[in-house]
């Protein structure tokens, strides 16, 4: 069985379908992420944000990208954020205010931004090759392993100094507390 | 009406829009939450915003193309680096000052 080329009733392509939904639930979990009471829910609505964004990765032609995004994001970085909300969770932080004092000009400045971007973009004339290409897997690592190959290593050195000043700085003293 | 829909996945303004939009959300939240993990949490989502740009851009450059998936790689590896740093810092500060309240640090103004 084959899906028929358009929507039956709406008229368009699926692909753009796939992008609506994708882009709604991105949309909905970050704002469920800032705007949450509860720390551990937006750290859960996060988990679903990147997950959407890895869809979008799909969808904008870059698989491995999403791949690298669901174990990195979804695997190590929203299960760290968590084990972090859990070790700094106190009895009354749910009842405290969630916003500074200044969450109006915060929000009136995000929103300038948002729209000053959606107009530059809008107004911009890109060079655009007019469909969407697919990044060829052998292509990347072929680009990554010969042309970037210095960042690539200075990636991984940074990588260890990070899980080292990391260990360093979570670490309970001895004698302290 | 639902025209205007219509290609929208085929459009590099689609996507720059929503990159747009999600990186106005991370901004908010990093100057409107109080509490420390709730900010850092707003700055992956901004990294990642950045992120969606340079794939979307990478997905309608041909010069572009295989590059910006490297750099996206890159600026994720640098994105978790920066993680486990900044959320050992707000465990460092929260075992001395028992509060993960960004404005109850107050320290250096006494």
């Amino acid at each position: 069985m084959t899906l028929p080329a358009t929507i039956p009733l709406l008229g368009f392509a699926w692909d753009d379908l796939l992008f609506m939904t994708l882009a709604g639930i991105m949309i909905l979990c970050a704002l469920a992420v800032v705007g949450m009471r509860d720390i551990i829910r937006s750290g859960l609505a996060m988990i679903i944000c990147f997950a959407a964004l890895a869809g979008l990765y799909v969808l904008a032609g870059a698989p491995v990208v999403a791949a690298a995004q669901v174990l990195v994001y979804i695997g190590a970085i929203s299960v760290l954020v968590l084990f972090a909300i859990m070790l700094t969770q106190t009895k009354d932080a749910p009842r405290a205010l969630v916003f500074q004092t200044q969450v109006v000009p915060a929000g009136i400045a995000s929103a300038v931004l948002a729209v000053l971007i959606a107009i530059t973009v809008a107004a911009t004339d890109w060079p655009t090759a007019g469909a969407r290409l697919w990044t060829n897997t052998t292509e990347l690592a072929k680009t990554l392993f010969a042309d970037f190959t210095l960042p690539f290593e200075v990636v991984s050195v940074l990588l260890l100094s990070a899980v080292i000043g990391g260990v360093f700085l979570a670490k309970r003293e001895r004698g302290a507390d | 009406m639902l025209s205007v829909l219509n290609g929208l996945s085929q459009s590099l303004d689609a996507y720059l829009i929503l990159s747009g939009i999600l990186f106005a959300i991370g901004s908010f939240g990093f100057l409107a939450r109080r509490n420390a993990i709730s900010m850092l949490m707003s700055i992956e989502l901004m990294l990642n915003a950045v992120n969606l740009a340079i794939i979307s851009f990478g997905a309608f450059s041909l010069s572009l193309k295989v590059d910006a998936s490297v750099i996206a790689l890159i600026v994720m590896a640098a994105a978790a680096a920066e993680a486990t740093v900044g959320l050992a810092i707000v465990i460092a500060i929260y075992r001395n000052k028992k509060t993960p309240l960004v404005d109850e640090y107050d320290a250096m103004r006494q």
